[in-house]
């Protein structure tokens, strides 16, 4: 067993677990944080996507050992007070049914607009080209990053 | 599925880390970005006694580019070689390559040179390094080695990576010509069905001068062809097309399965070198 400390959301949390502890496995079990979802475990979903360090990394294809002392975001982490600007959009462009996939969008869409925050629609295909979601068709998740785009741009302005 | 039971290792060094390499031998692997191993372990496909975890080595993560070309460190992310403008500057055809190899998130965590010994007949990068005669230095506790990619590349998921060995670097040699890289991947970002990097140098009539493409999915390893003497010496307006094509026909052995025939791979293979050469002939 290994003694870990991952700081999750901001606060550091001391956990014991053995090397093979996924980390999507880590946060949802360990530390009791289910919002990150775990569809496929092979890396092809995106449902598991959390912010290693601020960048989007899939957290079952890392171990937990190996990111010890690092900074994690989760879905639970993304809005300060109430939801965050991406959450919102998402919610008013009916970009989620059934919100599996969700929390993975979210996380990606974040640090993607984090790095280019007026992006066309072809650069927020690319984006989110790695998350699946089986309910929406995607169409309102397009219109949902385009739409928190506006909100990032109205809040910062 | 979760991956089986191993035992942990976290060399900071990269003196220690081949010394636990050594002790562990045949029972023992590296993990470098995992976007190829985890997904193996969480399958069952791998159950190494031993995992050696190399993310917190120091000096790894270097990437330096000079006239020579590009020498990329073993802990450097397929993400930040992407973003790099001097790797790219010297060698766009990394960047042509890096956008075809999975998502951006994968991309975030995965490595060049994990991608390089893992030796996936279908991955992008060990193309690259075989079309343009890179290498791969390996350290060991006996000392270091550099093996050339002609050399490397041994078989399907097959590396001459020996156990006990880390991978430390890789070499890319700069080309002093157009490069392009085109495939066809059932979606954006899956492993490609057929693909070609292209590498192409024109004199100063604009006519071949030298031509070479390495072909990805339709061998045990990368296949390079040498187009230069098929191109003949002439512009890409009145480009023999057919010779060219046959020419890499010839040399590949595509293999059927559940995403297509090996009927399909030789045909899509023979449009994309078409494609290639024209595009890396433009670049
Ligand atoms: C959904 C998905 C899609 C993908 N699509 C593509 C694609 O289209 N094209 C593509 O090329 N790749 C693709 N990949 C694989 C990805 O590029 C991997 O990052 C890469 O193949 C391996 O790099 P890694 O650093 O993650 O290596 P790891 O997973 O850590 O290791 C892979 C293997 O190499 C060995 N190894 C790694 N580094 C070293 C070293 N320094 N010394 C000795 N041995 C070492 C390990 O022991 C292991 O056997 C995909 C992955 C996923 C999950
Ligand atoms: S659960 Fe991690 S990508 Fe599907
Ligand atoms: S909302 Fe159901 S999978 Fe995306």
């Amino acid at each position: 067993m290994h003694d870990i400390t991952l700081v999750v959301n901001g606060v550091p949390r001391e956990v014991r677990v053995p090397a093979r502890r996924l980390l999507s496995d880590c946060l949802r079990h360990d530390l009791g944080l289910t919002g990150t979802h775990v569809g496929c475990e092979h890396g092809v979903c995106g449902a598991c996507t959390v912010l290693l360090d601020g960048e989007p990394i899939r957290s079952c294809l890392t171990f937990a050992v190996t990111v010890s002392g690092r900074e994690i975001t989760t879905v639970e982490g993304l809005g300060a007070d109430g939801p965050s600007p991406v959450q919102r959009a998402f919610a008013e462009c009916h970009g989620l049914q059934c919100g599996f996939c969700t929390p993975g969008f979210l996380c990606t869409t974040t640090a993607f607009l984090r790095d280019n925050p007026a992006p066309t629609d072809e650069e927020v295909l690319e984006g989110i080209s790695g998350n699946l979601c089986r309910c929406t068709g995607y169409q309102n998740i397009i219109k949902s990053v385009h739409r928190a785009a506006e909100l990032l741009a109205e809040e910062s302005s | 599925m979760k991956p089986p039971p191993f035992d942990y290792h976290a060399p900071v060094s990269v003196a220690e880390a081949v010394e636990v390499l050594a002790e562990a031998g045949a029972h023992g692997k590296v993990l470098a970005g995992g976007q190829s191993l985890i997904p193996m372990l969480n399958m069952r496909l791998a159950a190494p006694a031993h995992l050696v975890d190399i993310n917190r080595v120091a000096g790894l993560g270097e990437i330096s580019a000079g006239p020579d070309g590009v020498r990329v460190g073993a802990l450097a992310r397929h993400s930040q070689v992407e973003r790099s403008p001097d790797a790219c500057g010297t060698l766009p055809l990394l960047r042509q390559a890096l956008k075809l190899v999975a998502h951006p998130v994968i991309r975030n965590r995965g490595t060049v040179v994990g991608s390089l010994v893992h030796a996936d007949p279908s991955a992008e990068l060990p193309a690259v390094l075989a079309l343009l005669g890179g290498s791969v230095r390996l350290a060991s506790r006996g000392g270091e080695r550099e093996v050339a990619a002609a050399d490397f590349f041994t078989g399907p998921l097959e590396s001459a990576t020996r156990p006990g060995e880390l991978a430390v670097s890789a070499f890319f040699p700069a080309w002093p010509g157009g490069t392009a890289f085109v495939e066809v991947a059932r979606r954006h970002g899956d492993f490609a069905m057929a693909g070609v990097a292209a590498a192409v140098r024109l004199d100063d009539d604009l006519r071949v001068a030298e031509a070479r493409v390495a072909c990805i999915s339709v061998g045990p390893a990368p296949v390079v062809v040498d187009l230069t003497a098929a191109c003949g010496n002439r512009p890409v307006a009145s480009m023999d097309w057919r010779a060219v094509v046959s020419a890499v026909q010839e040399r590949i052995e595509p293999e059927a399965d559940i995403h297509a025939t090996a009927e399909y791979r030789r045909h899509l293979t023979g449009v994309l070198v078409e494609r290639a050469v024209r595009a890396a002939a433009d670049a």
